[in-house]
């Protein structure tokens, strides 16, 4: 990614901002300029709490360019309590304690590095909430 | 819209062509379909293609394909959808032909990946997926599918090893098949401890990635012609889109815009999914077998893996499947694939299929899924002599 592009996704990738439709309340994230369930315009953004469930789950073992290092890490569709799925990494647990529908809360973290003068890319990550994982 | 054939069919068997570039091998495809439908100048050429520009280097494929098939001056364009390009390519093929813009269009679907290294082919296929959303979270596209597996697996109650039945099958088939790539039996033993790349996806649930090219000529039925041509009439062309990101999707493990296309493809030829004789699917990894299966109106919601269990998508079954290996056992390369699978469809139809022939095989589906099921085409292709 370029850094304008770090600079546009700032807030869902660093504050997990999204939007919820003002016509049929749709909660959306990633934001998008148009509804996909009403095709209103959705422009009211909402700032979601982070706390969620893993959907599903995968260990990741050949990893794309620049993830490699990471190799193996494990990535997940997480539902956010509010209704959205999103897609991101789980840290801070091992691969083998993950199962669907652990609870997770989102954490700012490093996705990678291109090269030692390159962009540093952080975004989201989630991580166990030890106290609900804990009932499981 | 007039009615539309496919005149003649070309390919060359999936592999490691180190000794063919990419056009070396689009033309070869080109000229082996314009060949077998004894034309000698199209007027329009669709070049399916995903990773040309990014593997390669290489775009313009339209101009540069045309140039070197001796073809300088028609008209010619790059099709992009994925995984789904090839047949993306047939299906403008098809409109340009039915809709009276030509009355010979050729469709070719190219792809080289076995010389670039493999974790720049990882990230070039991750541009299917939602590149800030998804790939940036360092989600390959494998990872993707095993996101899809694991769900299905919670959800039905499924294991790993019951998913084998599709890679069983699928190389079994490509033993008879001279343009496949692994040309060997599997059996569900190796299937159960293969490597994991993604978990829970190992490499016997995934498609292996290969050089090819195919193509077909397309014509209106008019002037297609009789044997010893062998023309195939294309019953239904039809394709619909879905989000890019699975996260984005209306139910993740329910495939829409496969069932949308498949939906228009039956409306359209008048038939439904129990009338077709072979369905060549896009097996990239066998829980896209399974959504496919299921959004095709094959089997139920969480019984698409059913199928391969019982054995019915088998040659001699009631539901044949990748019946010239697949994309599993075939091989994949990913713009190419398309075609592949109708190519495969006309040589089972027009009785040239060898060891695999299904026998009286009248009616034909292929489906090719480009991304993790974002833009889906369907075709219905029936022998017509």
């Amino acid at each position: 990614m370029s850094s304008s592009s770090h600079w546009r996704t700032r807030r869902q990738r660093l504050a997990l901002v999204g939007e919820q439709c003002p016509h049929c309340q749709a909660m959306l994230f990633p934001p998008r300029d148009i509804c996909p369930s009403c095709h209103g315009p959705a422009k009211e953004p909402y700032h979601y709490g982070g706390v969620g469930s893993v959907y599903s789950f995968s260990e990741v073992y050949t990893a794309p360019d620049a993830y490699e290092h990471y190799a193996p890490y494990v990535v997940a569709l997480v539902q956010l309590e509010e209704g959205p799925l999103l897609t991101a990494q789980l840290t801070d647990v091992e691969p083998e304690d993950v199962y669907v529908g652990m609870p997770v809360e989102m954490v700012t973290r490093r996705l990678r590095a291109e090269g030692p003068e390159g962009l540093i890319s952080y975004g989201y990550k989630f991580r166990p909430v030890p106290e609900r994982v804990a009932a499981h | 819209m007039r009615d539309v054939c496919i005149a003649g069919i070309g390919q060359i068997a999936v592999g490691e062509h180190w000794d063919r570039s990419l056009r070396d091998m689009a033309v070869d495809a080109v000229v082996s379909a314009l060949n077998d439908a004894q034309v000698e100048r199209p007027q329009m050429l669709f070049v399916g293609n995903m990773l040309s520009g990014q593997l390669s280097l290489q775009e313009n494929l339209g101009a540069l394909v045309a140039d070197y098939a001796g073809l300088r001056g028609i008209e010619a364009f790059k099709i992009e959808a994925a995984c789904a390009s090839a047949a993306a390519a047939l299906r403008l093929a098809y409109l340009a032909v039915a809709g009276g813009m030509c009355d010979v269009a050729v469709a070719c679907g190219v792809e080289k990946m076995t010389e670039s290294r493999s974790d720049r082919v990882t990230t070039a296929l991750a541009t299917a997926a939602d590149a800030v959303y998804e790939a940036e979270q360092g989600v390959s596209f494998v990872a993707l599918n095993a996101l899809l597996m694991q769900r299905y697996m919670h959800q039905y109650g499924y294991r790993r090893e019951d998913f084998g039945g599709f890679a069983v099958n699928a190389h079994a088939n490509a033993a008879g098949n001279p343009w496949a790539m692994f040309q060997r039996p599997i059996t569900p033993e190796q299937f159960a401890t293969a490597r994991l790349i993604a978990a829970p996806i190992s490499l016997l649930d995934s498609a292996g990635i290969g050089d090819g090219a195919a193509a077909v000529v397309v014509m209106p039925a008019d002037l297609a012609g009789q044997p010893p041509r062998k023309p195939v009439r294309i019953r239904a062309s039809a394709s619909a889109t879905d989000a890019v990101a699975l996260h984005d999707r209306r139910d993740p493990l329910v495939l829409d815009a496969a069932a949308l296309s498949a939906g228009r493809a039956y409306a359209e030829a008048g038939v439904g999914p129990q009338d077709v004789d072979l369905f060549e699917l896009h097996d990239a990894f066998t829980i896209m077998s399974a959504l496919s299966i299921e959004a095709c109106g094959l089997a139920p919601r969480g019984h698409g893996v059913g199928l391969a269990k019982e054995g019915a998508i088998a040659l001699h079954a009631a539901h044949p499947m990748s019946t010239m290996g697949g994309l599993k056992a075939r091989g994949h390369p990913v713009g190419a694939t398309g075609l592949y699978q109708v190519v495969e469809a006309c040589l089972q139809l027009r009785g040239e299929a060898g060891v695999n022939q299904i026998k009286g095989a009248s009616l034909a589906m292929t489906q090719n899924i480009g991304g993790s099921g974002a833009n889906v085409f369907t075709h219905i292709l029936e022998r017509c002599w």
